[in-house]
């Protein structure tokens, strides 16, 4: 594979993450039962740990740490060896091991079809719709202004 | 000095028995959930956050819960927490630029690329306890409108690119990224430490100590350039995946300082900056934190340190509630050896005066 080809799979691989790491563990699950999950193994089991959070002096400038978050992980591969890996904000294990379990389908030629249209794609529209009912609440709170015209023009 | 004191086995259960019953209050009255404190308090859920330096919502909630309210207590919980889970790493810096707003303000500009956006906010409202809220209410549905998709660059960035403003002071490749939880303090500091120092810093300190600087502790004569608030995506280079995988988002708050221009025989006079960013909804820690990052610049401005607030080593082993009140707090704990020492040597002191000031009247009375 071309560096181009990794690239373009990496990206794939990452929004796939992204929108499972912004799902409920429960919602991810719902739509997991959907498909028939291939025979895997865990490679890493599901554990808690903490990340450093790092800011930007002045937003843009030299990095500092802000604090830590709690995360969870998890790696698996499947029988037919591709290897998934779940890391997520937060303490449920249960949802790192659902992540890593999708990132490996992700990369199975006959599994990411499956997993996109069942898993995937439902919860990216959910997320887009969460998000896009957020920005609407704060835009109704966007300040338009006026000047005050005095006196006669 | 301590000395172990035996004895107090049956009666420090029992006071923590009593604890328990009196934290769970009147039990006719219904218990307080971990989902209801995230989220109907969920600004106090967010200083716990920050300054027991530890995201994770549930937790602070629940730390919230078993110190009854007390939030220097839940910080303390979730401090030693902390110190239970292994670290996997440090993110990726986190990119406010690209932050999902839902609050942003700008006091130096009205027209800013994007808008300003109030957001949920305590500004505007009169101040004025609302009785409706004691039982039952159901508040409207949040109004929206068409959101634009225009983006919301940092002021600062906008000042930068005519040079109106200092730039940040970039990354050096070569230095290892401050953390004061893994080294002790040393002075002086550099501003990644006094930064992380001061994003766990007690908010109260910190608002104080920035009030003193606008009031004429140190020169401090600062606009709010922008504050936001909102959601960012956090990600973590994973070694074993090769990739910066994405964890998810958290809510931050930035607030960015315009302070001051400063110039010199070489350097067009332009203006400096205070930087303040912390988790969650905290925009008066954030505001505070900004004052505080700018006074503690003095030294490297070439200002001079005249009060408080521009003293970093007076600043920084001050400012951590914790330490704090384990020092004074430990003032309560058994000190009888320590106190009887001081008691004996009192003792001896009182007599000898006596005797120094019985001594001259015998000398009259002889003659």
């Amino acid at each position: 594979m071309g560096l181009t080809g990794r690239n373009s799979r990496e990206a794939q691989r990452k929004a796939a993450m992204a929108v499972l790491a912004h799902s409920e563990a429960g919602d991810i699950a719902g739509h997991l039962a959907a498909i028939a999950v291939p025979a895997h193994e865990n490679l890493r089991e599901p554990e808690n740990g903490l990340v450093m959070v790092r800011g930007r002096i002045g937003g843009d400038g030299a990095p500092f740490n802000l604090g830590e978050a709690t995360v969870s992980r998890a790696a698996v591969r499947l029988a037919t060896g591709e290897i998934g890996f779940g890391y997520v904000l937060g303490r449920d294990r249960q949802k790192a091991q659902m992540i890593a379990l999708c990132d490996a389908m992700v990369q199975s030629m006959e599994l990411s079809g499956e997993v996109e249209t069942k898993v995937i794609g439902p919860l990216r529209e959910a997320m887009i719709a969460d998000r896009s009912r957020k920005a609407a609440e704060a835009a109704a709170t966007r300040v338009d202004f006026y000047t005050m015209v005095r006196g006669e023009g | 000095m301590y000395v172990a004191v035996k004895g107090g086995e049956r009666a420090i259960e029992n006071a923590h028995r009593l604890l328990a019953h009196e934290r769970r209050g009147d039990r006719d009255v219904p218990e307080l959930s971990l989902a209801q404190i995230a989220e109907q308090l969920s600004l106090g859920v967010d200083r716990v956050m920050t300054e027991g330096s530890l995201y994770d919502r549930e937790l602070a909630a629940l730390a919230i819960k078993q110190a009854r309210g007390d939030l220097i207590e839940a910080i303390f919980l979730v401090r030693a927490f902390r110190a239970t889970l292994p670290r996997f790493g440090a993110t990726e810096p986190v990119n406010t630029g690209e932050m999902q707003v839902r609050r942003r303000i700008s006091s130096t500009f009205k027209d800013i690329p994007g808008g300003q956006i109030l957001g949920p906010t305590f500004d505007y409202t009169h101040r004025l306890l609302d009785p409706q809220l004691a039982d039952g209410f159901v508040p409207e549905r949040p109004a929206t409108s068409e959101a634009t998709q225009q983006a919301t660059p940092r002021v600062t960035d906008i000042l930068g690119r005519d040079g109106l403003i200092e730039p940040s002071p970039e990354a050096d490749a070569d230095a290892p990224v401050g953390d004061l939880t893994r080294e002790p303090l040393s002075f002086p500091a550099d501003r990644d430490l006094r930064l992380q120092n001061l994003a766990r810093a007690d908010e109260g300190f910190l608002l104080a100590l920035g009030y003193s600087s606008q009031r004429g502790y140190g020169r401090n004569h600062p606009f709010a350039g922008e504050i936001r608030f909102g959601d960012v995506e956090v990600e973590f280079y994973a070694e074993d995946a090769g990739f910066a995988v994405p964890l998810g988002s958290i809510a931050l708050t930035e607030c960015q300082m315009v302070n001051q221009f400063k110039g010199s025989a070489t350097e067009a006079p332009c203006f400096t900056r205070g930087y303040g960013l912390a988790f969650g909804q905290s925009e008066r820690k954030t505001m505070s934190m900004a004052l505080v990052d700018r006074s503690l610049r003095a030294r490297e401005l070439g200002e001079e340190v005249i009060a408080p607030a521009q003293d970093e080593e007076f600043v920084m082993s001050h400012s951590d509630n914790v330490q704090a009140t384990g020092f004074v707090e430990h003032l309560k704990l058994p000190h009888y050896v320590d106190f009887q020492s001081e008691l004996g040597l009192l003792r001896k002191l009182r007599q000898e005066f006596a005797e120094a000031n019985e001594a001259p009247d015998m000398q009259e009375a002889a003659e």
